[in-house]
This record gives C-alpha cells, structure tokens and sequence, in this order.
C-alpha cells in the first residue's frame, strides 16, 4: 500500500487556509493513485505530528504544500514527523531549488517515509503560474502587450524564499509566452509596491506565488500595488494604476493545476501513480480553480 | 449465514480457525466444530452446515472480523471491536444487543454499530445531542469526506481551530456507513484520536510533556521555554479543561512532574500541548516577561466583584447567554458599559495609579 501525505501550514484564524490543501488531495484522491490521502498541517489537525500513525500503508509520500525550500521544509516538517536522521544535505539542493527527496524512517512509526521537495520548487509550478495567468486574462486582447509579474514573500532571513520565485520567472521567460516576466517581492527588493516601474507593457498580469488567499494576497498586496485604497472593498480585475493595467490573480496556489505538481512531485519520489498525472492534467488543464 | 461465508469456512478450515471462541479444523476428511456452547467432531460437510448455521453468530463474527473488516492496522480493528463489544461478550449475546444497536460515546460523538443480515454490521454517527432524533429529521450524510465541513464551524458559524474543542456543531447524521467509511469519518472529526487511544490502552502513549515539547520547538516558539511551572499550570487550566477540549491531557510538566489542574475525563488522551496551546504560550511567555506593579485606584466592593464576575463570565464562554436587560448580572452589556464611563478616563483606561515601593 501506498499513502500521499500533503503536509500544508493551515491556520488557528482563517479557516480558507486548508481549503486547497482539501481541494488538491480530493482531486489527487479521485483518481485512486494511491491506497490513501491525507492531509496535515503545522497549525490545524491532524499535526504534522501525529498524521503518519494514521496511515496504514508502508510506503508513504509526504509532500509539502510549501512555496520554498527554507524554514519549514527543512526543518519544522521533519522535526515534526520524527524522521530519522534528517539532514538537509538529504535533499542535495545546493541551489536551493533543486530538492527531490530522501527517503528516511520515522521515529514512532515502521514505515518507510519519502519526503519530497516542496511543490513551490518544482519544475511543473512554472506551468500552474502560466494556467493562472492565462485564465485571468481570458478577457484581455492577444494584441496588447502582457507582462506577468511574478510575486513572492520574499525575506531577507532565507535566501531560498526569493529563489523559488526567480526560478519560475526565469522558466517562464524563456517560454516567450509574455512581452516581459519580472519577480517581484513583499519584504525584498524588487517590491511588489513599485510592480509597474518595471514593466513597458500597458497590461500586467501579477500572479503571487502563495498557496492559499490570506491576508498577504487578499489585503496586503492588492493595497501595496495600488489596486484599492481598503482591501474590504475589493478590487477591480483589471485595475488602473500609474497607467498601466493589472490583471491581480489573487494565490496560485488556489488552482486546480495544483494537484498536478503534488502528484509530480509523490512521482519523482518514486510513488506508483499509474495514470494519474495525465487524468488530473486532462481535468485542471481548463483551468479550474480549486473550491469552485 | 450464507453461502459464501460458509466456502469460505470450508476452505479456511484446512488451516485450521481459531477466533475468539470458534474452532474449527478438519481431522482426517472429518470437521471439528466447537464453541462456547458447543462441541463437535467427526462431522461430514453437511454435518458441519447444519452445526454452523445452529451456531451461525460465531461464524459470521468471524467471516465479519477476518473477511470484511479490511484493515491490518491493529488501531482501526480494536477500535471496531471496542465500539460493539466493550463488555466482552460472545457472539450470540453481543448480536442480541447489535440487533438494536450498541451506542458508544467518542468525544462529542455518538457512534452506534446495528447487525445486519449475515452478521454484516453498519455504523450510524451522529452527535450525542442528536441521539434520540429520528434519521429523517437530521441533515443526512453518506461521504466521510463530508465531515471535514461538519468540523469547521461550530453552531454560531464561527471558525473552529481545534478540532477537539466542545464546540462540535449538531445536526447532522452519517446514519449508514461501513466500516472504513466509519474510521474515515472519525478521523475528519477527531484526528488520530483512534491511533492514540490505541497506543495508550497498549500501554505505549509517547507522550511529549510541556518541557520536551518546549524545548523542541524553534523560530518564534523557540521563548516558551522560558514560561515557568506556574504558568504551565495556569495553561493547562485555562486551555486543557474539559470544558474547552474533549482529550485527556496525559502530558505533564516533565516526567515525574505532575501538574494539578485536572487533566479531564474525555475518552482519549492528549499527548502533548497542541498548536494552539504552544501558540497561546508564545503570547504567555512574553507577558510574564512583564514585572509586576502596584496600582492604586477607587472601587466600590460591587465594582471589584463586578470585574471579576466579567473575567468568570468571558472565560466561561458565557456573554451570550446574559440577556439583554438582565441588569442584575455584573457582565450584563449596559453595567458593564456603566462601569466604563464612570471609571475609564479620557485615554479609555481605567484610571489607575501606580504606587511606587
């Protein structure tokens, strides 16, 4: 037997934090890949510490809902499921993109335990960030310029916080699928405050590399680009601001293509997924956004 | 008992069955047969149907446990056996009661396993306030997955954090479902508890007590370390009590180092402080950095009672219940109100001095 575990961060106040977490493992379940799915979380139940002895299976993927390889991917998440002999040499990431898995035991349960790279860091994410960009600006006209902003946490107390995000930037890039692609941050420069200095095209999708809408994506970044004045008022898609039109995606996370890089990521791992990529890729592709 | 419940104890019989009290083996091209109540050898095939069918709880019990109940995990199947057969009992007399449905208690939760045909067993879960409405008249369910709804928001529709919290909305039933739907369900209600309470009647709970858990944690957690005894055992009270959480606090300060606020009577343990608990603590330990003060003010005796009366009454969870124009209860909106204008100052703080030593 073989189990998925997507380990998420969830909240003690916003009950919306879970939600993709619920979505991605519902989709990911329907296709039957695995004999069980699960999910954990750092802030709500069951806890990263106590969701292995819920598992029956031997084999089981954990696979963090996380944008980047830092605090709680190398350390809260395997402290927290007592995996044996953790270190993050185990990921042999030494840019700080690059981790697959390692495969290790856990302290209070026999089972072999295959912790793989968050699904921020995957290759697959540069597409999900495409998929959202693209389903935003469904309305907007292939004529026109589009820029797409890519926008990240960032903090200056984890470089791998900002990696993830010019990883994707750079990926997206090279596609030549939009005019310009630029990464942008809350807490490092480039800010996301200045987004339309640094775009020459008219219309600029901005896309925040987040797993779940909160405060950051639903409040702080709409206000800090100018979108609205007070975040409880909404904002409009697209908006005005120096000029220049954003289109604002609110968390990619949230989209259904989501599933798709769980699943990719359990597969580098070496789980058993049968047909499952391909199934969840022919659903999500039309771009749904998870809970609609 | 059926048709194939009965191959299928020809076929094991060649191994031998022994379950609880049921054997059955052949010798020879014969059947040994036997129970509580009976005991029977040299028998033909047709010899054994007939004694199987007279005896037949004993052999759909085990057709039930080792056929059906689909499951390796020693927690989910004593957790199974545990909701039917608390007392003990054989086949037969734990049937008579199944017949009617045997009602257990988990948390807020009211599980009841019913008999069906060919000791076939199916799981009604509802919440203990529920337990004597008619399935018609609850919001009915058959996915587990349903519950993750259930469990996020407690009657007034606020968000619930912690899923053990005695908040769990009524309502609603899961009135037939099988056993692994049952165990899913459960665990979307109540996260490893079935886990937990296995490994303590196994004598084998890991307990993590408040030091090791303190002392574990890292990043903006990493100061609870410094609250004292004191404090921990003022968060057990505050947050462990039953009142606010249906587990068992089993963790203590250290091993060895018992706290004496109750731990709570709820039917599974708690293993270490929680999230929220370690959260609260973090807020905690850097008000207890604070020293303490003397300040001066005026109160009458009513006032200060009256301020305490408001501490019981939000701690209690109970400002709702004070109606409106019940001016004679301290928390009541309008004396509470009064007391603000008549002792706050213009900054809106109660206008206290501190006294210096």
């Amino acid at each position: 037997m073989q189990a998925l575990v997507i380990v998420a961060h969830g909240s003690h106040l916003n009950p919306d934090s879970s939600t993709p977490t619920y979505d991605h493992a519902d989709t990911i379940r329907e296709t039957g890949a695995f004999d069980e799915v699960k999910e954990a979380f750092w802030k709500e139940e069951p806890s990263f510490r106590e969701v292995l002895r819920t598992v029956e299976s031997d084999e089981v993927y954990v696979v963090p809902l996380f944008i980047s390889e830092g605090y709680f991917t190398e350390q809260v998440i395997p402290r927290e499921l007592r995996l044996d002999g953790w270190d993050v040499d185990e990921w042999d990431s030494e840019d700080g993109v690059s981790a697959s898995q390692a495969t290790l035991g856990a302290d209070d349960v026999g089972k072999r335990i295959h912790y793989c790279g968050p699904v921020g860091t995957h290759e697959a994410m540069s597409d999900v960030i495409v998929q959202r960009a693209e389903s935003v600006t469904a309305d907007h006209d292939a004529d026109d310029g589009l820029g797409l902003a890519v926008v990240g946490h960032g903090t200056e107390r984890n470089e791998n916080s900002a990696k993830a995000i010019y990883y994707h930037a750079d990926e997206i890039s090279d596609r030549d699928r939009f005019d310009e692609v630029q990464a942008v941050f809350m807490d490092e420069e480039p800010e996301v405050d200045d987004v339309t200095d640094f775009f020459e095209s008219k219309d600029i999708v901005v896309v925040p590399l987040f797993i779940a809408d909160g405060f950051h994506t639903q409040e702080d970044i709409p206000e800090d680009m100018g979108l609205t004045d007070d975040y409880r008022t909404g904002y409009p898609v697209p908006g005005e601001v120096d000029g220049h039109r954003l289109w604002y995606s609110g968390a990619v996370g949230t989209e259904g293509l989501m599933a798709d890089v769980v699943l990719e990521r359990a597969a580098d791992a070496g789980a058993d997924v049968g047909s499952a990529i391909e199934q969840v890729l022919d659903e999500t592709s039309d771009s749904s956004v998870a809970g609609d | 008992m059926n048709a194939t419940q009965f191959d299928a104890l020809l076929s094991a019989a060649d191994d031998g069955v022994e379950f609880e009290a049921l054997t059955v083996e052949t010798d020879g091209d014969e059947y040994v047969f036997s129970t509580l109540e009976a005991d029977h050898t040299g028998l033909s095939e047709s010899e054994l149907h007939e004694v199987a069918t007279e005896h037949s709880p004993y052999v759909t019990d085990w057709y039930y446990w080792t056929h059906v109940v689909d499951t390796t995990k020693a927690d989910r199947r004593t957790f199974l056996q545990w909701l039917e057969d608390a007392d003990g009992h054989a086949p037969p007399d734990r049937y008579e009661a199944l017949a009617d449905g045997v009602t257990c208690h988990w948390g807020q939760l009211a599980l009841t396993t019913t008999i069906a045909e060919d000791g076939l067993r199916y799981y009604d879960v509802r919440h203990v306030d529920d337990t004597e409405h008619d399935v018609d008249n609850l919001e009915r369910h058959d996915d587990p997955l349903d519950a993750r709804d259930i469990t996020t928001y407690d009657e007034d529709g606020r968000y619930r954090p912690l899923k053990t919290a005695p908040s769990l909305q009524s309502g609603w039933v899961f009135p037939d479902l099988d056993a692994p739907d049952l165990l899913q369900t459960v665990e979307y209600i109540y996260p490893a508890t079935v886990p937990n309470w296995y490994r303590e009647q196994e004598g084998e709970l890991d307990i993590s007590h408040w030091r090791d858990t303190a002392e574990r944690q890292t990043g903006i957690y990493e100061i609870i370390e410094e609250l004292d005894r004191d404090a921990v055992e003022w968060i057990a009270q505050a947050c462990c009590d039953d009142s606010q959480c249906t587990k068992r606090r089993e963790w203590q300060y250290e091993a060895g180092d018992e706290l004496a606020a109750d731990g709570g009577d709820g039917e599974f343990p708690c293993r270490e402080p929680c999230s929220l608990v370690v959260a609260a603590a973090r807020k905690w330990t850097t008000l207890e950095n604070e020293s303490e003060k003397t300040f001066q003010m005026e109160l009458t005796l009513s006032e200060l009672r009256q301020i305490e009366e408001i501490i019981d009454t939000v701690a209690e969870g109970r400002v709702d219940e004070i109606r409106e124009a019940d001016v004679y209860k301290g928390a009541n909106r309008y004396r509470a109100r009064y007391l603000r204008a008549k002792r706050f100052d213009e900054d809106g703080e109660l206008a206290a001095v501190e006294v210096e030593e």
